[in-house]
């Protein structure tokens, strides 16, 4: 097992290598991040060039490109355009991030695997076909149109109708509220305090999110259940005389979980680059907004770093995944 | 004897030659079959007249509609808003002065043109890639799904959006291919998977031993087994595209001025959410119909290719 999880580990650092070749050839090509100063009258030729030094712009991109990997192994991700270090900001950006996904991954992973097992175990009753649709259509549906439709009109609604309409009850946008804690409010600096702000401003990007990820895991998770419980070793486990609630939950429930546990950790490795609309709709100051201002800006050292830690999280949970089935699918041949 | 009938015309089981059969059986192609099954899948017949409206709406309508999409109208408004509610002349109102009708039709149209021209070349890549590796397998097959790896970790919407960055003029159609230049993997990996067991047939086996080419084997034997699963996914890869390029659009990141889109019509919409809602939700309502009738064409699809299914009888 320890052997298999080396060569896993081992075959992911070369993926990551030439991923972040493929992430500099992309920052690269996004544009000239001294446009705005070249294109400006009067600058002398002097500031320019002293510029595109400081940004290693007059170097080629292969040399670029090695510096950059030199100090980027050591932890370094160097400054941005504005000279502020890149490491700080997109670590603050992911733990915005991290805070919002987690939550929102845990609770879809519980209702989804939930409705996907019940409709499966009742296949063709009402609730299956009720849950079967409704999953259809949330999967269906654009973040967008789930997130405008929940910030402009439930939020607004609910907080009227709860009679919080100027100081809303569901906040709708930010992570947080700015200067919450602060000398002024010493009352706001309790753990009380902070978690109820934490959870009035992420109610809905966590909803959004909920319920955009819940519908798929319940659609896969019913086609597993499906799977397992047409399986010949669920027929012997009822043959044997067992009862149902342990056929289910020990037999075929165990089975089913595997797929569903690979999948689950999939998404979650592309969920930490991929809740870019959520934040933005719901305006947080998470990895989509880093990545949004760093192509805006083209902030070279900023967006690479996004990239690289992106692509971290694709490979980690890929590997996680692959170790997950390893672990728990005894047909897999580790060698 | 049987009674004559009123007719006069004689009962087909005394005619000589014929066979008395209590029931018609009636042979039926593959495709025949296919058809039925696809024909019979409600929501997805449902979705195609919605998806055939739409297009119709986007690709005909701003041809008929009396205002143009870059027409300034000089309409009195009221207060400092810069909108007018709807009215029977302008069903989604006017904003700064242009017909929101107008706009959406235009934007309906540039969202499914960006799509198709995506999933066109997308399909076209990932067939490529996803024939060549399955056929020949060993070393070019490892080559090449490696490759489809590592497009797979680089987040495929934030890779769009910075070559997009770059882009001046024209947008909407260098969008297209980067999102298609990115967006073919899923497809590679399927068809893969079907030229792996399909190779390994008997009338592929066949093929080869009457000395068939490699080419003609993939193209002429192979390939057309493969059309179902293609044309699933390329289905599928219409509404993905679509979202995809709202989304980036919407972040400001997609097409610029003069193109547009949905996403780019919601975009400049959000300000306005609350306050005036047409041109914000109408293009949310477009992308929500075009994806749900998209994901049920598939799904109708998907059903109507799929040999073991048996849910739906035809």
């Amino acid at each position: 097992m320890i052997s298999f999880i080396i060569r896993r580990v081992l075959v992911s650092i070369p993926l990551l290598f030439l991923a972040s070749i493929v992430a500099f050839i992309l920052v690269v090509n996004t544009g000239d991040p001294i446009e705005d100063l070249r294109t400006k009258p009067n600058v002398p030729k002097a500031t320019i060039a002293l510029r595109e030094h400081e940004l290693g712009l007059d170097k080629p991109v292969v040399e670029r490109y090695v510096s950059w990997l030199g100090k980027a192994v050591h932890g370094d991700f160097g400054k941005t355009i504005k000279n502020q270090p890149v490491w700080a900001q997109v670590r603050r950006s992911l733990g915005v991030t991290l805070r919002l996904v987690l939550f929102a991954e845990i609770v879809s992973v519980l209702i989804g695997v939930m409705i996907g097992v019940v409709s499966a175990v009742k296949q063709y009753s009402w609730f299956d076909y009720g849950a079967t649709t409704g999953a259809f259509l949330l999967y269906s549906l654009p973040v967008l149109a789930v997130g405008s439709f929940l910030k402009f009109i439930l939020a607004i609604r609910l907080n009227r109708w709860i009679g919080r309409g100027d100081d809303p009850l569901i906040k709708t946008i930010g992570e947080g509220t700015a200067n919450f804690c602060t000398a002024s409010k010493p009352y706001n600096c309790g753990f009380i305090p902070s978690v109820t702000d934490f959870l009035s401003h992420a109610f809905l990007p966590m909803l959004t999110l909920v319920l955009i990820t819940f519908a798929g895991y319940a659609r896969f998770s019913r086609a597993a259940m499906l799977e397992t419980l047409n399986a010949d070793y669920v027929r012997t486990a009822r043959a044997k005389g067992l009862s149902e609630r342990r056929v289910i939950m020990k037999h075929a429930f165990r089975n089913a979980l595997m797929t569903v546990a690979t999948v689950i950790s999939l998404d979650f490795g592309a969920l930490i680059g991929g809740a870019i609309l959520t934040e933005t709709i719901f305006e947080w100051h998470g990895m989509g907004r880093v990545l949004v201002e760093s192509i805006n800006k083209i902030d070279p050292n900023l967006l690479l770093c996004w990239f690289f830690v992106t692509a971290v999280a694709v490979i980690a949970f890929n590997l996680i995944a692959d170790i997950i089935y390893a672990v728990l699918d005894p047909r897999i041949r580790l060698d | 004897m049987t009674a004559p009938r009123s007719d006069g015309a004689e009962p087909e089981a005394q005619q000589p030659g014929s066979v008395e059969r209590e029931f018609t059986v009636q042979q039926r192609s593959q495709w025949k079959t296919i058809i039925r099954r696809f024909t019979h899948h409600k929501p997805a017949m449902i979705s195609m007249v919605v998806f055939f409206l739409l297009m119709v709406f986007a690709f005909a309508g701003p041809l008929f509609w009396k205002y143009k999409y870059d027409q300034v109208l000089k309409k009195p408004l009221g207060g400092n808003k810069d909108w007018i509610r709807p009215s029977w002349e302008h069903p989604f109102g006017i904003s700064k002065g242009y017909d929101v009708f107008a706009q959406v039709m235009r934007g309906t149209q540039y969202s499914i043109r960006i799509a198709l021209v995506v999933t066109v070349v997308s399909v076209s890549i990932g067939v490529a890639v996803g024939a060549i590796s399955g056929y020949f397998r060993g070393f070019t097959d490892s080559v090449l799904m490696r490759f489809t790896d590592l497009m797979l970790v680089i987040p495929y919407l934030a890779a769009v959006a910075a070559l997009q960055r770059n882009v001046k003029g024209s947008t909407w159609l260098w969008l297209a291919l980067f999102l298609a230049m990115f967006g073919w993997m899923g497809i590679a990996r399927v068809i893969r998977g079907e030229f792996l067991s399909l190779r390994e047939k008997e009338f592929v086996e066949a093929a080869r031993s009457v000395g068939a080419s490699a080419p003609r084997i993939i193209f002429k034997h192979i390939l057309p087994n493969t059309l179902g699963p293609i044309i699933v996914n390329a289905t599928l890869a219409v509404g993905g595209a679509v979202l995809a390029e709202a989304a980036l659009s919407f972040l400001g990141l997609g097409v610029k001025p003069p193109d547009t889109s949905l996403g780019k019509i919601i975009e400049v919409g959000k300000s306005k959410a609350t306050t005036y809602p047409n041109e914000f939700w109408w293009p949310v309502l477009m992308l929500c119909l075009i994806s749900l009738t998209i994901n049920f064409i598939g799904d109708g699809l998907r059903d109507a290719f799929d040999p073991k299914q048996n849910r739906v009888r035809a």
